[in-house]
């Protein structure tokens, strides 16, 4: 459950992908394999492991894809050293999909299954695409239905189930010769156990110098609403610029906004560099406090960082190397790409609780910088 | 102290799901494309490609929601060119 919030992420996210899979409808997305390494690593949290995404046509019309991921986690984040103790888990989940190709419409299904130690989820996907207008405009409609079980180390005992939905629109449409923009809406509502079992929240002692801990306490059901557009334009050297802006907004109060920007530059023959500079800002969710005023002060508590009022900046530098043009055994050609991202998160209302000295509630504001490192080899065949 | 939570997720859901609609039923019209399939070869250049790496687009929104608070709309739901 310490990584459920990334077991949801990715869930979510793969639902998304499946969508981006058919997103050039009108033609299955190319053969490929691609098998990768990734590690994340800040806050004295490391997490790495494996990935690997497989996809194949079955004829003309079908296209199968099969995802296997790992996630290895070492955590003694601020979290954990302040109210718990460091921790080592593991994460895995698989998925698999289909694409029907009719005409100008994909359609397209996908099931997938994470499990960890007090985590249980399994995600269903379904997408329709369709071409429009001489094929400048795709439109794709999805649905995913989540189905989860909260566990408890510490209690074997402990059982709580989540459901989730999620409804997405995307339209992409090509405007010039050189430009292309997309713009995305999906909803998702959550209902069930959606806090961390493990997580606390502070509150102020009656002395008013020190402070205590209780669980969090979060509502049952959660909705959201988020909104993106982004551009992509080819440059007349041969390289590509693109920009997105995203609002996102929930019932929890939560408002956030971010904003975009990259470029591709390929390099003689097999070189292509690319850079990108993302900037996310964040309000709190209503029921988010640092410290608490006292014990039960409110129905709904949450201290979990992710909600409290926050920027970060993503810096990425990357490279690929096109090799094997000519044909590797039954391949048609590879790629090795090496990505880098340093991400740097200040939060406004979220102290550090290693300052000891400082009274409760005057901490130094924590800050979290983060390396996200991907290394992957990809072969099309 | 009790909360109340916002209604603009809810608000924003229902928007999204009439613009859906709206996009759909306008599919009946019909509109001469002014890029013609052969003028979009700079669109089919691989660096055109609005997720050029599936696997790492995935892993990037994933570690991006572990760490905020917003999700969903990331990424290229309907991206593409129609000209793989």
């Amino acid at each position: 459950m310490n990584n459920a919030r990334f077991t949801l992420g990715l869930l979510l996210v793969l639902s998304a992908m499946l969508l981006a899979d058919i997103a050039r409808a009108a033609v299955l997305p190319e053969d490929r394999t691609d098998v990768m390494y990734h590690r994340y690593e800040g806050d004295n949290i490391a997490i790495e492991g494996p990935a690997v995404l497989i996809r194949k046509k079955l004829g003309k019309s079908v296209s199968v894809t099969g995802n296997y991921y790992v996630d290895m986690i070492t955590s003694a984040s601020i979290d954990v050293v302040t109210t718990a103790s460091p921790y080592n888990e593991e994460r895995t989940q698989y998925s698999v999909g289909v694409d029907y190709l009719r005409g100008g419409t994909m359609m397209s299904l996908g099931v997938t299954q994470s499990d960890e130690n007090d985590f249980e989820a399994r995600t269903y996907s379904l997408a329709i695409s369709q071409n429009l207008f001489g094929d400048l405009t795709t439109v794709t409609l999805a649905y995913g239905l989540g189905d989860d079980v909260v566990g408890q180390v510490t209690d074997p005992t402990f059982a709580e189930d989540v459901s989730r939905q999620q409804y997405g629109i995307g339209i992409s449409q090509i405007l010039t010769r050189n430009l292309i923009m997309m713009m995305n809406l999906e909803g998702i509502t959550d209902e069930g156990f959606l806090n961390n079992p493990y997580r606390q929240v502070r509150y102020l002692d009656d002395t008013g110098s020190s402070y205590s801990f209780q669980f969090e306490r979060y509502p049952n059901t959660r909705t959201s609403g988020a909104a993106s557009i982004g551009a992509r334009y080819y440059l007349p050297y041969r390289a590509a610029l693109h920009g997105e802006y995203r609002y996102f907004s929930d019932t929890w109060g939560i408002v956030a906004n971010s904003y975009e920007i990259g470029y591709t530059h390929p390099w003689r023959d097999s070189l292509t560099f690319s850079a990108r500079y993302r900037y996310y800002t964040q309000e709190q969710a209503d029921f988010y406090a640092d410290l608490f005023p006292r014990f039960d002060f409110q129905n709904f508590l949450a201290r979990d960082k992710e909600l409290s009022t926050f920027n970060s900046t993503t810096i990425r530098a990357g490279v690929a190397w096109d090799f094997g043009k000519e044909g590797i055994g039954f391949m048609d050609r590879g790629r090795l790409s090496l990505f880098w991202d340093r991400m740097l998160i200040d939060y406004d209302n979220f102290r550090d609780l290693r300052d000891t000295e400082a009274l409760p509630g005057e901490e130094r504001l924590f800050s979290l910088d983060a390396d996200v490192i991907q290394l992957f080899v990809s072969f099309w065949y | 102290m009790k909360l109340q939570v916002s209604s603009n997720a809810a608000r924003l859901l229902k928007f999204s799901l009439a613009a859906g609609v709206l996009v759909a039923t306008s599919a009946c019209s019909n509109v001469e494309p002014w890029v013609k399939p052969y003028e979009r070869d700079r669109l089919a250049d691989p660096i055109m490609f609005l997720e050029h790496d599936p696997v790492s687009a995935s892993y990037m929104h994933h570690v991006y929601e572990s760490r905020e608070g917003a999700r969903g709309a990331m990424g290229s739901v309907g991206g593409g060119c129609g000209c793989n």
